[in-house]
């Protein structure tokens, strides 16, 4: 198992690599300068004395191979750069944010978790039921709603009409700001959970060892608890590290509806300003997380399903 | 081949949102970019505007009639690069094998590493906002489980008697790949594509919302939610009109993609009773 | 005589098709006496599995039992409340399945899964019950049966996998054992263990055994009495031996001359093995008769 775990880890490794190689390719692309963007606010041209200083201050004058060994170089010392905008290093403007983007995601996922799971079980276990059909229109509902429109409805609602909760802002960060953004960042991942997790169960349920299981004298209940759990949670898991990925996605945008001081927000903001070191530092990160997170699924995926560990 | 009711009602809502698009020069009652008018702002769903006006006195209606246009022109641009990009790829890695499908493998592995929101703005930061970038950026963002569907389709087509015998006639690969291997997979990555026409409407919303996608005045569905975010208290109808489109689009494609598959999927089929 | 332990009364079960009923069994009778090793046998879509699951209560859904009784020690089991069913089954009729690889869960260990037995049935606790469940595998001969409790399903064989569910079969010492095509999916040399086993556990502990299979050869080997099935009814039953011997019904010779003999060369020459020539037969117009003349060929014509 330890050898197993090593090995997912630095499985890692070399995806980072490509992916920041990726990156830095993109950005380098680019069709004109950055300097210049950052002075085009579209109401004046830039001095082009303005825009060759800063070019060189940042470093962008020197060949491409070259930039990309600093780069890389850097990357190996976990320097991500310094931010065009306010000249901080971008790692520390991620480190700032990285809490709150954290809580938003786990809250959204476990919101997902709590209510999907159980709601695709009993549905599956009740098929052609009214809950059911039920549960299966709202996750098809569900997976084609935008988020940000539900957040905004969600808003309007619980916020502006009923004054239940904040509309926006991380407050002092207690739990009635984290509501409105969770909840709308877990309605998609809840719909989707829901929906593996009865298909999931259903495949379970038409198993052989199942059949076996009834042909034991057992009740439906323990069936469902002894054998039914286990083997669906396989399926359950790997859905959970999957969504993740586009969690992370939606989340810049929910983020932003909410103004919830997240690395989310820190990206389309830096994306606006072309920040570039900063929103190239915060792709990496968001890719680096998603990641560890398929990572630590991975291995819970082992812990569950002995079969794994013999590959 | 049994389409269940979700197909048609995919079918219906998908055949809706194209002759919105389609008829909007002629069915819109108003111009969506120019008949703004600041003293019919704000305006409450009625007889003339029927889903009510914007901030700048535009009628919604027309707006989200106009802005069909741009979700489908999104949908179906984006998953035509996105199958090609998919199909190619995993097709070539699938039958030569070798350094090229590890390369594919790779490259695949990667690009589902990045969460495609993620991928698609930073495309869109690089360049900048637009029709044009979208497309790209939205083209070039989801293709890696179609390339996957079709590479392990390709390699499941290889072993078949019919490949076999094209192979024994000295066909060339190409001509194998496109005459005998493209049309067998033609339902599965159909199906991807359809799900993705989802996904891209989605995404464009997202991004026109966040204000890198398409930019006012051109009424995109997204970027018709962002003024709405400061009148949702003065006129919340702005927020939900362009929304609602968006959801029963979205609706609609997943419908049949969803009804595609079922219908398509040999393991449904047969579990009878 | 003694009462029989099991009598499969005039057994018909299908499936409902809007007002139509679409029969699989009509009108099944048969009896098994304490101890006695019965066999079924017949082609695939006869009913004999469904026979044996009607027998358990685990028909499913679209499958019902409209006539006739299973009467176990006396008792029906089909008007039987479903939780007096569950104390029944796995503790007096116990069930094993043809396929080893599925038949397990394959996320628990074979210990903790035999364990479970003891647990339904006898109140035992988990510890008190994996020590049994490694007791119970050593009778089944499994070698090391404390290391292999602690297996897998993947980790094992097939032959191995059956016995493991014969050992949770027998676990609590049933009346009846049920077992459906228990070594089809196995090895030939690994078959005839495992019928070794069957045979001589359940004669040494007086189990009565329904045994199912399409293979008469096998049937033969375990079994005292054979029921013949065909297209949902029972159509010849006797001794096993008088059943090779003169056989009476025209499908029974069929299935006799299937079965490849040693010697057959030497009397007239080679003799041809003869297939039945069979497409199951469209069951909805067999209803009213029972016979099948048309279909069944002559055992030695070539």
């Amino acid at each position: 198992m330890l050898r197993f775990t090593l090995r997912r880890i630095f499985q890692i490794i070399p995806t980072v690599i490509v992916v920041a190689l990726l990156i830095f390719v993109i950005f380098s692309v680019v069709p004109g300068s950055f300097a210049a963007s950052l002075f085009a606010d579209g109401k004046r041209a830039a001095d082009p004395q303005m825009i060759a200083r800063l070019t060189a201050e940042l470093g962008l004058d020197k060949p491409l191979m070259e930039r990309f060994v600093t780069y890389v170089t850097d990357l190996a010392h976990f320097d991500l750069g310094t931010s065009f905008r306010t000249r901080q290093p971008v790692i520390d403007l991620i480190a700032d944010r990285m809490g709150a983007s954290l809580q938003l995601a786990v809250a959204a996922m476990v919101f997902a978790i709590v209510i999907g799971v159980p709601l695709g079980f009993l549905a599956a276990l009740r098929p052609g039921s009214v809950l059911d059909t039920v549960t299966m229109v709202g996750a098809v509902s569900g997976l084609s709603l935008p988020q940000f429109w539900l957040g905004l409805l969600l808003m309007y609602l619980f916020a502006l009409q009923l004054n239940w909760l904040p509309s926006f802002g991380y407050g002092d960060g207690s739990f009635r700001n984290l509501i409105l953004p969770a909840v709308t960042l877990g309605v998609t991942p809840l719909a989707l959970l829901a929906r593996t997790t009865r298909a999931g169960v259903l495949d379970v349920l038409n198993a052989d060892f199942i059949r076996t299981a009834h042909s034991k004298g057992m009740s439906e209940a323990k069936v469902v608890r002894w054998h039914v759990a286990r083997n669906a949670l396989v399926l359950i898991v790997t859905t959970i590290g999957l969504q993740f990925g586009s969690l992370i996605g939606q989340a810049v945008v929910i983020e932003k509806l909410f103004a919830w001081p997240g690395i989310g927000s820190l990206l389309v903001d830096s994306v606006a300003i072309r920040d570039i070191p900063v929103v190239q530092g915060t792709i990496l990160v968001i890719v680096l997380w998603f990641l560890v997170i398929n990572t630590a699924v991975d291995l819970i995926y082992a812990a569950i399903d002995p079969r794994i560990k013999q590959g | 081949m049994r389409l269940g009711f979700n197909f048609w009602l995919g079918a219906f809502l998908t055949v809706l949102v194209i002759l919105a698009g389609v008829l909007a020069p002629w069915i819109a009652p108003f111009d969506p970019v120019l008949d703004a008018d600041l003293m019919n702002s704000e305006m409450p769903p009625d007889a003339t505007f029927w889903f009510g006006t914007d901030g700048q006195g535009r009628d919604v209606y027309t707006r989200i009639l106009y802005g069909a246009q741009i979700s489908l022109t999104v949908g179906i641009v984006s998953q035509v690069i996105n199958s090609i990009i998919g199909v190619t790829l995993g097709m070539t890695a699938g039958y030569w094998g070798g350094w090229w499908d590890d390369l594919v493998n790779g490259l695949t592995n990667v690009m589902l590493a990045i969460p495609s929101l993620i991928f698609a703005l930073a495309v869109m930061a690089v360049l900048g906002p637009g029709l044009p970038s979208l497309l790209i950026a939205l083209g070039l963002t989801n293709w890696s489980w179609t390339c996957r569907i079709a590479r392990s389709s390709t390699l499941s087509l290889k072993s078949q008697g019919y490949v076999q015998a094209a192979q024994t006639l000295g066909y060339g690969d190409l001509r194998i790949m496109f005459t005998q291997i493209l049309p067998n997979m033609m339902g599965p990555i159909l199906v991807m594509a359809t799900l993705g026409m989802g996904t891209a409407v989605l995404s464009e919303a997202a991004l026109s919302f966040l204000g890198l996608g398409i930019q006012p005045p051109f009424p995109s569905w997204g970027s018709m939610l962002t003024d709405a975010r400061q009148l949702i208290q003065l006129a919340p109808w702005v927020a939900l009109f362009p929304g609602l489109a968006i959801f029963l689009s979205v609706l609609g494609f997943n419908l049949l993609g969803d009804g595609l598959r079922d219908s398509l999927d040999p393991h449904m089929r047969t579990r009878k009773i | 005589m003694t009462a029989p332990l099991l009598h499969v009364k005039d057994l018909t079960l299908g499936v409902p098709l809007g007002r139509d009923f679409h029969p699989i069994l009509k009108g099944v009778s048969f009896q098994i006496m304490p101890g006695e090793a019965y066999g079924l046998v017949g082609e695939s879509g006869s009913g004999k599995s469904v026979t044996s699951l009607a027998t358990m209560g685990l028909l499913k859904k679209p499958l019902k039992v409209t006539g006739g009784e299973i009467l176990f020690k006396g008792q029906n089991l089909l008007a039987l409340p479903k939780r007096e069913m569950r104390r029944l089954r796995g503790n007096r009729i116990a069930m094993i399945f043809q396929e080893p690889m599925t038949a397990l869960n394959p996320l628990a260990t074979v210990g903790r899964q035999i364990a479970e037995m003891f647990v339904l049935h006898q109140g035992k606790s988990w510890g008190e019950a994996e020590k049994l469940a490694v007791d119970a595998l050593a009778n089944v001969r499994v070698p090391n049966p404390d290391r292999r409790a602690k297996n897998y399903p993947h980790q094992m064989s097939g032959g191995l996998r059956q016995r493991v569910m014969i050992a949770m079969a027998l676990a609590c010492n049933p009346d009846l054992l049920i077992a459906d095509e228990p070594t089809t999916a196995l090895d030939v040399t690994v078959q005839a263990e495992v019928l070794r086993l069957i045979k001589e556990l359940c004669a040494a502990r007086g189990t009565a055994v329904l045994f199912i299979s399409h293979d008469l050869g096998v049937i033969a080997s375990v079994c005292q009495r054979v029921g013949v099935m065909y297209s949902g009814c029972l159509v010849e039953e006797n001794e096993t031996k008088a059943l090779f011997t003169d056989p009476r019904h025209e499908y029974t010779r069929g299935l006799l001359g299937a079965l490849p003999r040693l010697g057959s060369r030497s009397e007239h020459g080679r003799q041809r093995l003869v297939d039945i020539d069979s497409i199951i037969a469209d069951r909805s117009k067999l209803t009213e008769t029972r016979f099948i003349a048309p279909r069944a060929t002559e055992g030695s014509q070539p």
